[in-house]
């Protein structure tokens, strides 16, 4: 449809859950206008970098092994967020989970059986082929097919609200300032978390020393716009997901390949050579993603982790290379600590590995005893050169402070109303599902379940609004 | 030196994929990337000539330009595959004709060769080539034993050099001749090569003209290429066999078996390369090397030539355009032979050779470097 048409539905936005929204609401017979403040070569947000969703199932399917029902999900999610969610929308996402391949492959979407680097997921995951800039040049190309308005370029800032209603919503593109009179908008567009001044406002100074591993457009313009208009709020601006990476990463956009996988098979210490977490806690799938805030809580946001040649080539290769040195010490060095502490660290941590048998694919029992923290599986000594470190800072994927939304993904206002046509999916909503922690794969499948929820809703709404907006425009 | 940069940016890219995985459900390339966590010369060597450049890791790929990491896989793939060629060229001097070969060296040299096979044909024979000859019987006009012995002669040079290349590559990839006695990874790695497989291993064709653009044309006409390419060779073979063997001596009839065989291959032949022409013509240039249009045109001009004139020939071969069109077919042939261990055409022997390396190795220990995260 053209720019400059009233579009039956908006989606404010332009990655997975934006996609969904679009084509949800397009098989309700909705005109449809997306918006993405991305030129078109760096469009789909964060979706970009992504690789796959969870999803439930009570039986093996074409691309998922065995079953992982409601409870067991559910269950990994009160875990990680230790309890921080809201059940409702939870198992809503979780059950509707199940049906999401289904759907995806109705436009197309490819998927691949999981190989590389991904053990333990190919149970609990459905992985894109050719990960998920793969999967959004399909929905675009769906899209496009189907007659979705597509502006790239375009950043919405500007709402204008009467009570529980959206009357406009105004975007800059192409250097003009554009108002549209939508039946209903979709907001998909992400957290802010690529606002380096927001993130000061939430986690201080510290915040300066944080990388931002996704896109830089996720500015988060269109949230504080609606929070401006009376949305209501969900979630702590310091939480997100947030992961610890490579030091040398770039500030923006570095994704997948600055992350480190070498966390579990050695010790992680600060700028003063001390242990602070347990590095064997739990799989890495399931403990990735605390790592960034226990750096960001570290004195100067930076941490290192340390292992020896037992552990090399057993992790995913990181892009940067390992810093190597044949003693403690001179890695210290290297590595800018202070050689005696790390060296008494690292004997203090040998000293109380406990015997034990080695295997990564297992909890196994190779543990410490004594130490503070406790190192409690995969605990081996760390004594075979050449030693290897990798400074690590933590490397923000997306946010969680959010939209207060239903299980219509409609938005509720600060005086407890429901908004009539304004609806929310993806990270912009996902904080009322992860209060904190992260789960791998349920941002894709929040983006996808309430996307899809989210466009249908939004073309059921501007259907039935259309009387009273029409006589309003006039 | 050009493909030791080359080599370097290739690792440099290599390095970022093999962190991030992400394209391993589309070909061998990345399968085999992931057995490695450095990339040494012979590496990249091997993995540009798995590469059978169709462009869904580029459109895929997260870190493609604008991107600052500027990952672009089909294209240094691409950059290094010619340079490769260049490199294992026997003998080693004659590399650098890849570098000048174009359309317009392929067709002097086809003028050059048709001039001088006239002029011989003129000096021994003189006013016969300008007359029909009864039946079509073209060693009235060139002897069987001079066509024979210099087409003889030209061919063994071309298998030596072929052969001396395909050894040059195979040692560079750090493979024993050994190796190639496992019949079942040859095997694999020939039916790869011959089912083109990696154009369609995803369970779907690949891209080739642009993002989610996926169509099996590229596949369909390469096939009509090879294939007929081989039976205008069969028809070649089977026609010396008869000679030789049997003492039948052609020109033989439409519907024997050597005149059945090349028609159909020849028919192949031109539908074959005018097709890849034509998607050739309409390929997404980001994933391709454009300095490489030249050899890629020169090759399949010397194709179309071959199958258009074989065509010409049997269809006017009772005519008085026989002797001309002889000559032509001839030296069109001629040139297409001389060039074959120089131009484009080594793309099929080192393609095969890196697919039976790719069986071999799938059959080694230690499929993946650091999967177990």
């Amino acid at each position: 449809m053209a720019e400059t048409e009233n579009p039956d539905v908006l989606v404010v936005g332009g990655g997975n859950a934006a996609l969904c929204a679009a084509l949800a609401a397009r098989e309700q017979g909705a005109s449809v206008l997306l918006i993405e403040s991305a030129p078109r070569e760096l469009r789909s947000g964060n979706s970009r970098h992504t690789r796959n969703l969870r999803c439930m199932h009570d039986a093996p399917t074409e691309v998922l092994s065995d079953a992982y029902r409601e409870d067991e999900y559910y269950n990994d999610l009160l875990r990680v967020t230790g309890g921080q969610t809201d059940e409702r929308l939870a198992r809503l996402t979780i059950r509707s989970s199940a049906e999401c391949t289904h759907w995806m492959k109705r436009y197309g979407v490819r998927f691949q059986p999981s190989l590389g680097g991904t053990l333990h997921l190919g149970r609990t995951n459905a992985f894109f082929l050719g990960g998920g800039k793969g999967l959004m040049n399909t929905y675009y190309a769906a899209a496009e097919r189907l007659g979705v308005g597509v502006l790239y370029g375009a950043e919405a800032d500007e709402v204008e609200i009467d009570g529980d209603l959206l009357r406009s919503v105004t975007f800059s593109a192409g250097g003009r300032r554009i108002t549209v009179r939508p039946g209903a908008m979709v907001a998909a567009c992400g957290g802010f978390e690529s606002n380096l001044e927001w993130l000061r406002e939430a986690w201080g100074p510290s915040a300066d020393n944080f990388l931002i591993r996704g896109t830089p457009y996720n500015t988060g313009r269109m949230l504080k716009a609606l929070f401006a208009r009376g949305a209501d709020q969900i979630g702590d601006p310091t939480q997100g997901h947030c992961v610890a990476i490579d030091a040398r990463a770039p500030k923006f956009d570095g994704g997948l390949v600055t992350r480190l996988d070498s966390v579990s098979l050695g010790i992680v210490v600060n700028r003063d050579g001390q242990r602070f977490y347990d590095e064997g806690e739990d799989f890495w799938p399931k403990r990735y993603a605390i790592w960034g805030r226990l750096v960001a809580l570290q004195p100067d946001q930076i941490a290192y982790s340390i292992i020896d040649a037992k552990a090399t080539g057993r992790f995913m290769p990181s892009v940067f290379p390992a810093i190597r040195a044949d003693s403690i010490a001179e890695l210290a060095q290297k590595l800018g600590l202070d050689a005696a502490r790390l060296e008494a660290t690292v004997a203090g941590y040998n000293a109380a590995v406990q015997p034990g048998t080695f295997d990564h694919s297992i909890q196994d029992d190779c543990k410490t005893q004594g130490l503070t923290p406790e190192k409690t599986h995969w605990a081996q000594r760390i004594d075979k050169p050449p030693f290897s470190g990798y400074p690590l800072r933590p490397g923000i994927t997306f946010t969680y402070l959010g939209l207060k939304v239903d299980d219509k993904a409609c938005i509720r206002m600060e005086d407890g109303r429901m908004a009539k046509n304004i609806f929310a999916a993806g990270e912009i909503m996902s904080g009322n599902i992860l209060g904190k922690g992260y789960l791998a794969g349920i941002g894709m499948t929040i983006g996808t379940v309430f996307g899809r929820i989210a466009g249908k809703e939004a073309a059921v709404a501007a259907r039935a609004l259309s009387g009273e907006l029409a006589h309003a425009a006039r | 030196m050009r493909l030791a940069k080359l080599v370097e940016e290739g690792a440099r890219q290599l390095a970022i994929c093999n962190a991030c995985r992400y394209c391993e459900g589309y070909c061998a390339v990345f399968p085999a990337m992931e057995r490695r966590l450095e990339f040494a010369a012979g590496d990249l060597n091997y993995l540009a000539n798995l590469c059978h450049n169709c462009g869904e890791c580029y459109y895929a790929c997260q870190y493609a330009p604008p991107h600052e990491f500027a990952v672009n896989i089909p294209r240094v793939m691409a950059q290094i595959r010619v340079e490769t060629y260049a490199h294992y060229a026997w003998p080693a001097p004659l590399g650098r004709v890849f570098r000048d070969n174009g359309l317009v060296s392929a067709l002097l040299l086809c003028a050059v060769l048709i001039a001088s096979l006239l002029l011989a044909t003129l000096l021994l024979g003189g006013e016969r080539l300008f007359s029909a000859v009864p039946g079509g019987n073209f060693y009235a006009l060139i002897p069987h034993n001079v066509m024979a012995a210099s087409f003889g002669v030209v061919s063994l040079f071309v298998l030596l050099a072929l052969l001396m290349g395909f050894l040059n590559f195979w040692r560079d990839v750090g493979e024993s001749p050994g190796e190639l006695l496992k019949p079942v990874a040859l095997w694999q790695g020939l039916a790869d090569a011959l089912s083109m497989k990696n154009l369609h291993g995803a369970g779907e064709d690949c891209t080739f003209k642009g993002e989610e653009q996926r169509s099996p044309w590229r596949r369909w006409f390469h096939h009509l290429t090879f294939y007929g390419f081989m039976l205008c060779f069969a028809a070649t073979s089977i026609g010396t066999i008869y000679h030789y063997v049997f003492g039948w001596v052609a020109p033989y009839a439409l519907t024997s078996l050597p005149v059945l065989l090349g028609t159909l291959g020849g028919v192949g032949l031109v539908i074959g390369p005018a097709g890849l022409y034509w998607l050739g013509r309409r390929r997404d240039e980001a994933t391709a090397d454009p300095a490489q249009r030249g050899m890629n045109t020169a090759f399949i001009v010397l194709l179309l030539l071959t199958s258009v004139t074989g065509l010409a020939l049997l269809a006017w071969r009772e005519t008085a355009a026989l002797g001309l069109l002889l000559v032509v077919h001839l030296g069109v042939v001629m040139a297409l032979f001389v060039t074959l261990p120089y131009g484009k055409f080594v793309h099929g022997i080192y393609r095969a050779a890196a697919l039976v390396k790719f069986a071999l190795e799938s059959r080694r220990p230690g499929h993946q470097v650091g999967g177990d995260g």
